[in-house]
């Protein structure tokens, strides 16, 4: 019981001051998260901001320039072995053999983990990624969103406690997209694992993630738990009139004026939901060509306004 | 460590591209061995026209065992280049692919991955010899029959007892296991370096026509790197032919002219085996897996 207790307070990644160049290039630039146990962690950042170079670094297929990894309280480049032995991840892209079907390439990939994995394990994990009708077909013939629920299979196979995946709702129809979802938050609230998920579709992150990770030309952003950054007493609306400049004038001089968020363009307001319709209100009364107000407050435009003021 | 070779091996025979190297050896023996059963006498008159008038030779001298000799010369020369098909492809071919990240983050080191694909390239190569010594000896052996073993050298002529013949094809197949397994290292060296697979085979082969004709020229400048060229000591294969006579210039049963020189050959494609997969393992330790 106190075991239990203890995992899931424990650092299951812990990486510090991290940071990867490419020559000149600085692809990761001193970057340090902690990752708790049981926790479904979104790491997000536009493409090219560094969050593969990092996943990368955490499975040593890059080694960093400078700084430390700890995973499982561990050091990957000490105890490599033992650690990848409880990892499961996909890295971008579902790069697989196209001559070898679904079930080969997770009986050949059971084959390399250290632990017994049977055939009924292979078949709960075909069942789990939806791919158990085409189990024997070559990859070839597979779509996208079927390699990359492949992909998935094959990170899960060996029952790993960490799993790490990169992208893993690339090339997926909405009914993929939400099925992995699912399977995210079933990993996490039934199995207990813990996951690292990075993705460019931020609305998918904000629905699954416990903890949120920002980077931007590979420099942490913002951190911090998901339902906090989201406040949602707190929403940022999108004033839309015919006339923005007349609207920042009229707001600057109301008591709405300490919610306005500085925008090169746009009338922006970070302000309580309850006083929306207030503002709404005092706009009409001041005569201002109200289109109308628009809310912005998906993890998506909260991310275009971290990196866009970066 | 098993296994890794099994599934690298797995991954080696599921491919079509591997049977296109033991379709290639099959195609080219049935054919020579067809054109000589054919028109087999006046090859033999054409080898033997220089010595009928100083020479009798009773028996049949197109048995199995000269048309063994004569396929292993004219096939050892080609069969480094379908050897470099796969070995080149080993670890460039999955950089290309993708799939080198999912080897590389399972609880293995890329040492004992690089070590199991060059032992499971290494399993090939001795399949494809295997497959080649069935055909060119014991099929040849079947459809020729056997006899003494009458070899034209240079400058002189060499007769084994066909009792004396079969362990000298064992010594010179294992011999060309060596020169193959060097051709398969330097395949697998140019794929440790490459994340696309025509590269390392095209370089692979371009190295080995190079360094054949390096080998070949008996240029002054030449001659002193040619004893450390891997391409050199390939093709002394042939030493086990060369036998040792007595006083009367009678053969000795069950000797080798010149063994140290099977030695040394056998020692320097040792240590460029040796070499090439060291430098495999240094070079993929310290990649970053980029693909």
């Amino acid at each position: 019981m106190f075991g239990l207790f203890c995992y899931y307070f424990m650092s299951v990644i812990k990486i510090q001051n991290i940071s990867k160049h490419f020559g000149s290039l600085k692809a990761v630039d001193d970057l340090s998260f902690e990752v708790q146990a049981g926790q479904v962690f979104g790491f997000l950042g536009q493409n090219g901001s560094g969050k593969s170079t990092t996943i990368r670094m955490l499975l040593s297929l890059i080694h960093p320039t400078s700084g430390q990894i700890e995973i499982f309280g561990k050091r990957i480049e000490k105890d490599r072995e033992a650690i990848l032995e409880q990892v499961g991840a996909i890295i971008e892209r579902p790069d697989l053999y196209p001559y070898l079907s679904a079930r080969e390439h997770l009986e050949l990939f059971a084959k390399v983990r250290k632990q017994k994995i049977c055939e009924a394990d292979i078949n709960a994990t075909l069942e789990k990624v939806g791919l158990a009708h085409r189990a024997k077909d070559k990859v070839q013939t597979f779509s996208l969103g079927m390699k990359q629920r492949l992909g998935i299979g094959i990170a899960l196979v060996h029952n790993p406690s960490l799993i790490i995946l990169d992208e893993p709702t690339n090339g997926l129809d909405p009914q993929g997209i939400a099925d992995i979802r699912q399977l995210i938050q079933y990993l996490a609230k039934e199995e207990g694992k813990t996951v690292l998920v990075s993705s460019h579709l931020l609305s998918e992150i904000e629905q699954v993630a416990h903890q949120i990770l920002i980077i931007h030309q590979g420099k942490k952003m913002v951190e911090g738990v998901t339902k906090e950054l989201l406040d949602p007493e707190k929403r940022i609306v999108q004033i839309k009139t015919t006339d923005d400049a007349n609207a920042l004038k009229v707001i600057a001089a109301s008591s709405f004026s300490n919610y306005l968020l500085p925008r090169s363009e746009g009338v922006y307001l970070k302000i309580p939901t309850r006083e929306i319709p207030l503002l709404n209100e005092s706009l009409v009364k001041a005569e201002v060509a109200l289109l109308g107000i628009e809310t912005k407050n998906s993890l998506e435009d909260y991310f275009l306004q971290i990196t866009s003021n970066a | 460590m098993w296994s890794l070779i099994k599934v690298e091996l797995y991954k080696i025979f599921s491919r079509p591209r591997t049977y296109i190297a033991f379709g290639a050896i099959a195609a080219l023996i049935v054919v020579i061995q067809l054109g000589l059963k054919i028109d087999g006498d006046a090859y033999s008159s054409f080898l033997m026209k220089d010595i009928n008038d100083t020479l009798t030779v009773d028996g049949k001298v197109l048995n199995g065992y000269l048309i063994c000799y004569i396929l292993l010369q004219l096939l050892l020369v080609h069969v480094p280049l379908l050897v470099a098909l796969i070995a080149a492809d080993m670890i460039s071919g999955e950089a290309n692919l993708g799939t080198l990240r999912l080897l590389f983050t399972t609880p293995y080191s890329r040492t004992r991955w690089v070590l199991a694909k060059f032992i499971a390239a290494s399993i090939y190569t001795i399949l494809l010899l295997i497959w080649l010594a069935f055909l060119a000896l014991f099929v040849s052996m079947w459809i020729f029959g056997t006899d003494d073993l009458f070899l034209m050298k240079s400058n002189y002529v060499v007769l084994i007892e066909q009792n004396d013949v079969l362990w000298r094809y064992v010594g010179a197949f294992v011999f060309a296991s060596f020169a193959l397994l060097t051709v398969t290292s330097l395949g697998f060296l140019l794929s440790s370096l490459s994340s696309n697979s025509i590269g390392p085979i095209v370089g692979t082969m371009s190295v080995i026509v190079f360094f054949t004709i390096l080998s070949t020229l008996n240029i002054p400048l030449f001659t002193i790197v040619k004893p450390y060229l891997f391409t050199t000591h390939m093709n002394n294969w042939k030493e086990f032919f060369d036998i040792q006579v007595n006083a009367n210039n009678e053969a000795i049963t069950g000797s080798i002219l010149n063994i140290p020189k099977i030695k040394i050959s056998l020692v320097v494609l040792t240590l460029h085996i040796i070499l090439f997969v060291s430098a495999s393992i240094i070079i993929i330790k310290q990649k970053d897996i980029l693909s």
